[in-house]
């Protein structure tokens, strides 16, 4: 009994963890940008592929999930700059802006899938990594899993952190909550913009990183991952970071419960969630007014 | 009357709609002297033909970007797969159209009070969540993936898919010209000022919602007639979601004429590339996606528009000048 409630716990801890990270990456972008990024997971499958390729070409995973971060930033920043950027000066207005940068990023998930399927094909790939077990409370856990638990909570809290403490992060706050008076306070906005979507993507690659130390990945992993973070973003309230944080988590637990009693319903599970919770408070647990 | 006074007082504006219709009659006609190949291909190409016209009915028409398609496409297809045995292919349509407009209609009813990018993830769910319901029921109770569907010959089906496309195509153009697309056009510019003109745009929104979603239910179920075998995956593909919004987007959704052309232009690229080339052709699409939402925000009808208009000037610049 002891045994399952800790693997439960510690399953459901993991994969909160991750999906913190997804979603806080998504949740940003969304309320700084303005994009509802339909390609993220695609970003997540992406940071996988450069650390598993980096790992086989004998690189440290740690080391390799500390590679992917310059790179993912550089990724979503240009991205920004060219293509988000230059459709922010074609729509007239920001709800046409939000209904076409949405559309761009579905754009984006096809270029960025099958690039990957060119690149690595679609086979299951991964690798061995950690993977004794220690005894915690009499309970056997593998040493991988905890390493990613520790890393997706201290992920989530230092990014919390940062925007919280740092100079960039009260921008970022700024232009979230009223981006014409941050602009009046000196902020420059696009560039703002542009960095979330970096940082956005940052997470994005740790998160996909993270995974690949504990599962097996494939080029199509993205769609779901996507879905997920959106539905953590729609649970905690779109652009409300503690709410992504909070929401990760109880939908990590509410996955491993699910699937705990039967796995192919923990789908099903999520969707009912986010229908459910769109037609009876779209703005989420922590968010404002929709 | 007035319309054929219309006509009478400017016999250029005939020339396209007798353009189209000569072409349709060849279509209509194509199964007669073109080879066997050509009827699948053009069939495929009238099913995205009817799904973007009517995805651009609705979404095209009011803004709300609905990513349903695959949804209310895949309730036609599973309609096929229950009833196949016991109903002809006319009442197989009509049924799957049916169903998809009750549902289309109850899901309207709960969800277009949403706006903006919710609507849309809410719809994309909705694909999803029949998707791994519809697996989860056919697993636990049947202990199989897929079913079998009763097949029609290629002609037939081609024959009905033709006739649904040319009834898609008479209403796309009817509503542009009643009250209720008038209305639907009013909501995308404003739904607020909308109502204030005594516009019921919930009603409005919802009617249109699952008229579109009739047709999509109907090109379903008699598409499935024509694959033989299905399961949830092939039902509900998310690509039968984004396909009929890019054709829309490439062709331009002002006008009847662009899903038309879109769909016309990505079905063949698909036929060409997709057995060889499939990561190619999906990657085609998102760039030609992106592109055209930035470069041409009207479509490509709104790129010849220009073009057209520019020519018009020009002419009308010279005739000013040397009279």
């Amino acid at each position: 009994m002891l045994t399952t409630l800790i693997n439960v716990l510690s399953s459901g801890l993991i994969m909160g963890g991750v999906y913190a990270i997804i979603s806080m990456g998504l949740s940003m972008q969304y309320g700084v940008a303005r994009i509802l990024n339909v390609s993220h997971g695609e970003f997540i499958m992406l940071g996988a592929f450069l650390c598993f390729t980096l790992v086989r070409s004998h690189v440290h995973p740690i080391l390799s999930m500390l590679l992917c971060v310059p790179v993912m930033f550089v990724i979503g920043f240009v991205l920004h700059r060219t293509i988000y950027k230059k459709l922010s000066d074609v729509s007239g207005s920001t709800a046409a802006f939000e209904s076409n940068s949405m559309l761009v990023s579905f754009g984006l998930m096809f270029v960025v899938q099958n690039v990957a399927l060119l690149l690595w094909g679609s086979e299951q790939k991964g690798y061995t990594f950690l993977m004794r077990s220690v005894k915690i409370l009499g309970s056997p856990i593998a040493l991988n899993r905890l390493l990613v638990l520790v890393f997706a909570v201290a992920i989530s809290f230092a990014f919390y952190i940062f925007l919280e403490r740092s100079r960039l992060g009260k921008a970022i706050r700024a232009v979230s909550q009223d981006p014409s008076a941050a602009r009046l306070l000196g902020v420059r906005r696009t560039r703002v913009a542009a960095i979330c979507f970096g940082i956005g993507a940052i997470l994005a690659g740790c998160a996909g990183a993270l995974i690949t130390m504990i599962n097996q990945i494939n080029t199509s992993m993205g769609m779901n991952y996507t879905i997920i973070a959106i539905i953590v973003v729609v649970l905690g309230g779109m652009g409300s970071i503690p709410g992504s944080l909070l929401g990760g988590f109880i939908l990590g637990f509410i996955g491993t419960v699910v699937n705990y009693i039967d796995p192919s319903l923990s789908l099903v599970a999520y969707y009912l969630i986010i229908i459910v919770l769109l037609l009876v408070k779209p703005s989420g647990l922590m968010g404002g007014k929709s | 009357m007035k319309l054929i006074n219309e006509y009478k007082a400017n016999p250029k504006k005939l020339i396209l709609p007798v353009l189209v219709a000569a072409l349709l009659v060849l279509l209509g006609l194509s199964p007669n002297f073109t080879k066997p190949y050509a009827t699948i291909m053009l069939g495929t190409i009238m099913m995205y033909i009817i799904l973007s016209l009517s995805w651009n009915m609705f979404s095209g028409a009011t803004g709300y970007v609905s990513l349903a398609t695959a949804a209310f496409f895949g309730v036609g297809v599973y309609v096929s797969a229950f009833f196949g045995s016991s109903l002809s292919l006319p009442l197989l349509m009509l049924m799957g159209g049916i169903f998809s407009f009750v549902i289309a209609f109850l899901v309207g009813a709960v969800t277009l009070r949403l706006r903006g990018v919710y609507f849309t993830i809410f719809t994309l769910g909705i694909v999803k969540l029949l998707e791994q319901l519809m697996l989860y029921l056919e697993i636990t109770f049947n202990k199989t993936r897929g079913r079998f569907v009763v097949s029609y010959t290629f002609t037939e089906v081609f024959y009905w898919l033709f006739i649904l496309m040319i009834l898609v195509i008479l209403l796309s153009v009817f509503i542009k010209r009643t009250r209720f697309g008038l209305a639907l056009k009013c909501i995308a510019e404003g739904e607020d000022a909308a109502m204030h003109i005594g516009i019921g745009s919930t009603m409005v929104k919802i009617l249109a919602f699952a008229i579109s979603s009739f047709a999509m239910g109907a090109a379903g179920a008699a598409m499935a007639t024509r694959w033989t075998y299905i399961d949830p995956y092939i039902a509900f593909s998310t690509n039968l979601s984004f396909l009929p919004v890019l054709m829309v987007i490439f062709g331009g959704g002002r006008h009847v004429f662009g899903p038309l052309i879109g769909a016309v232009v990505f079905a063949y690229i698909q036929e060409l590339l997709i057995t060889d080339f499939p990561y190619v052709y999906m990657l085609a699409f998102g760039v030609i996606m992106i592109v055209s939402i930035i470069f041409m925000p009207n479509g490509i009808v709104g790129v010849i528009e220009n073009i057209v208009g520019r020519i018009k000037k020009a002419k009308g610049g010279r005739k000013n000048a040397d009279p």
